[in-house]
């Protein structure tokens, strides 16, 4: 490269540099946003899904499925079996890579570029169907391990609980009512405290956006009143998308106001109120049968 | 919770092998008469350097396959690979000592080599190799496994290409021209850094050197598994998917441990070839990466000191065995390796709870 051609770049990048503004400006706003890793919830979205298809050797799990979920809003998505309920929660956490269509987490973060770690760390917190929590480790130091944190290599080395850090895992341990189990291998707890123990590492993990894979499938009733509870209180601060089976714990989670999804072969079948989607005729036919 | 390294049991316990391997060893092999009925045999100070070794290999699996949950059969590449570092820079003390009297390796003046092959470069200095004896072995552990935990390969299938490994490395290392002596490999050692090896001294040196690393390295994979490091570690073993999902990448981690896990075992190589004389391709035969997996199975995997009794009880026995009945060893073997895994899930160490629990039980 001769001394000329690089003085004009030097020149051109300089032009450019004065052009972005210091302070805001939409795309700077963007790029500011994108180098922290944050997501950008200026337009009210937390989730968004576009035309999202994925198929399994010719069967379309997904199809053409569009969704968007509201800032603090908490969602219950219903349906039958194979109705691509978990395939949804596959491709947002990165487990799946749809075939086409967009999934954006806020209006910045192209969910699909990332990878799952990436994803997590974003924001995005997960509930598997059946409940997942590290059997060998203490109830304690499986929250420990999902608090919000640096995950990297280097610094996992040397951590340290902080005071702060310390005192929100008490509090969460509370919340969970498995205060009394701190010490105890996870292992040995009862299918219910499992599920809220992993309810437990959402919650300390902080996530924007909770995604809640049957949450209360074999929990007694009381257990389960409880976690509609612990939901609703996280309605506002944190988004919810809860895929759930049991009619009555959506009916708790709705109070007959908010929206419901229901789908059905992979694409949305109806939207409203639950007690709209239960008179809607489509949605009858599904569930009942034609 | 982060506690300390130790409780005060487990101190007690690392100063009194300390102590034994430091002091004891020494006085023992050194100062007290041969016709004593305390004295040390030469026999057994070899025995004890080389399970020492041994032990490091079995640790080192521990961190790799009891905490991570990743089975490797290609721990005894790194730890040939390492003995094989040490072995050149062995090879080229000889000096004009060898048959030929010449100063090459005698095996490079059989086949007329001229000159020394590129891996040779630096063979004459003992830090370079010393340097490689780590490094080696972990920079093949890191770039196979960037490439085996980058494509999600976990179970069985790693275990066979790590096994496959070996012994693509074994026939490269048997053929005449990679330069490693072929299937004689190294030996005839004469001295180290100068200092003749077959000395009493050297020996009893390189005996207690490989019980200092041992305990060091035991320390730190204390260390290691008691720091949050450590938990994800058990963390992948148990649910990776759950590890992902809350944001840890696993291949970080495991990528981590594994090379760390390599380097261990290069070092035990490094210490194991002057104290039994000789490194051949036989070290990387795939029987040998699946013993070291016997000793952390049999003594307890995911508890630090099982490997280790393990690697003791499994060597102890096998110099025993092949002294008094030669050709039941490898029955007695398998046999032991069926009945850990039915029995006794938890290894050696594992036993002394199991009875503690079924004597509470009655």
């Amino acid at each position: 490269m001769t001394p000329d051609l690089m003085q004009a770049g030097a020149q051109r990048l300089a032009a450019h540099q004065q052009r972005v503004p210091a302070g805001g400006g939409r795309q700077e706003r963007f790029r500011r946003a994108q180098a922290a890793g944050e997501p950008d919830f200026g337009n009210g979205v937390a989730l968004y899904l576009d035309d999202v298809t994925v198929s399994f050797d010719g069967f379309k799990a997904l199809n053409a499925l569009s969704l968007a979920i509201d800032v603090g809003e908490l969602r219950c998505v219903i349906g039958p079996n194979g109705a691509g309920k978990t395939t949804m929660m596959d491709c947002i956490t990165g487990k799946t890579r749809p075939d086409s269509g967009r999934v954006f987490f806020g209006s910045n973060i192209d969910l699909l570029r990332l990878t799952e770690p990436g994803i997590a760390q974003a924001g995005i917190g997960r509930k598997f169907q059946k409940p997942t929590v590290y059997e060998q480790l203490s109830v304690f130091q499986n929250l420990e391990l999902a608090l919000r944190d640096d995950r990297r290599v280097r610094a996992t080395l040397l951590a340290r609980l902080s005071p702060a850090q310390r005192e929100r895992i008490d509090e969460v341990l509370q919340l969970i009512h498995l205060k009394d189990e701190a010490g105890r291998t996870a292992g040995l707890l009862s299918h219910g405290q499992k599920q809220w123990l992993e309810i437990g590492m959402l919650l300390v993990q902080d996530p924007k956006l909770l995604l809640l894979d049957e949450p209360v499938a074999g929990m007694t009733d009381e257990e389960t009143e409880r976690t509609a509870e612990l939901f609703l209180s996280l309605e506002g601060k944190h988004s919810l998308v809860v895929v759930e089976h049991d009619m009555k714990f959506v009916d708790q989670l709705t109070r007959g106001r908010k929206k419901v999804t229901v789908l059905h072969e992979g694409r949305v079948l109806a939207e409203g109120t639950l007690s709209q989607v239960q008179n809607d005729e489509k949605v009858v036919e599904v569930y009942l049968g034609r | 919770m982060t506690g300390s390294l130790l409780g005060v049991r487990g101190w007690s316990a690392v100063a009194a092998s300390t102590l034994a391997i430091v002091v004891l060893v020494p006085v023992l092999h050194l100062v007290v008469p041969p016709d004593s009925a305390f004295h040390l045999g030469e026999f057994y100070v070899g025995l004890l350097g080389k399970i020492l070794c041994y032990a490091i290999c079995a640790l080192a699996m521990d961190l790799i396959w009891g905490y991570t949950g990743i089975l490797s059969l290609g721990h005894g590449l790194f730890f040939a690979l390492g003995g094989y570092a040490m072995g050149m820079y062995l090879m080229r003390q000889i000096g004009r000592d060898g048959q030929y009297r010449m100063d090459m390796p005698d095996f490079m003046v059989f086949l007329n080599w001229k000159e020394f092959p590129l891996a040779w470069a630096v063979s004459d200095s003992f830090v370079a190799q010393m340097l490689l004896v780590v490094l080696v072995p972990g920079l093949l552990a890191f770039v196979f496994g960037w490439f085996a935990f980058r494509s999600r390969i976990k179970g069985v299938y790693f275990s066979i290409i790590t096994q496959a490994l070996t012994f693509a490395a074994m026939l490269l290392f048997f053929r005449n021209e990679t330069g490693f002596g072929g299937n004689n490999g190294f030996t005839d050692f004469k001295r180290v850094l100068g200092v003749p090896l077959n000395t009493p001294g050297m020996r009893v040196f390189l005996c207690v050197l490989s019980g200092v690393v041992l305990i060091g390295f035991f320390l730190m994979s204390r260390a290691i598994v008691n720091s949050r490091f450590g938990r994800v570690l058990q963390a992948i073993r148990d649910a990776e998917t759950r590890v992902m999902f809350t944001g840890y990448d696993p291949v970080a981690y495991k990528l981590a441990i594994w090379t760390l896990s390599a380097m261990m075992c290069g070092v035990a190589g490094a210490l194991y070839v002057p104290q039994v004389g000789i490194i051949n391709p036989g070290e990387m035969s795939p029987a040998a990466g699946i013993e070291i997996a016997i000793w952390a199975a049999v003594g307890g995997r995911g508890t630090l000191i099982g490997p280790i009794v393990g690697a003791f009880f499994v060597n102890g026995a096998k110099s025993w065995f092949t002294v008094a009945f030669p050709e039941f060893w490898l029955y007695f073997l398998g046999a032991l390796f069926i009945a850990v895994t039915l029995f006794l899930p938890n290894g050696l160490v594992g036993l002394a709870a199991q009875l503690r629990k079924r004597v509470g039980a009655r």
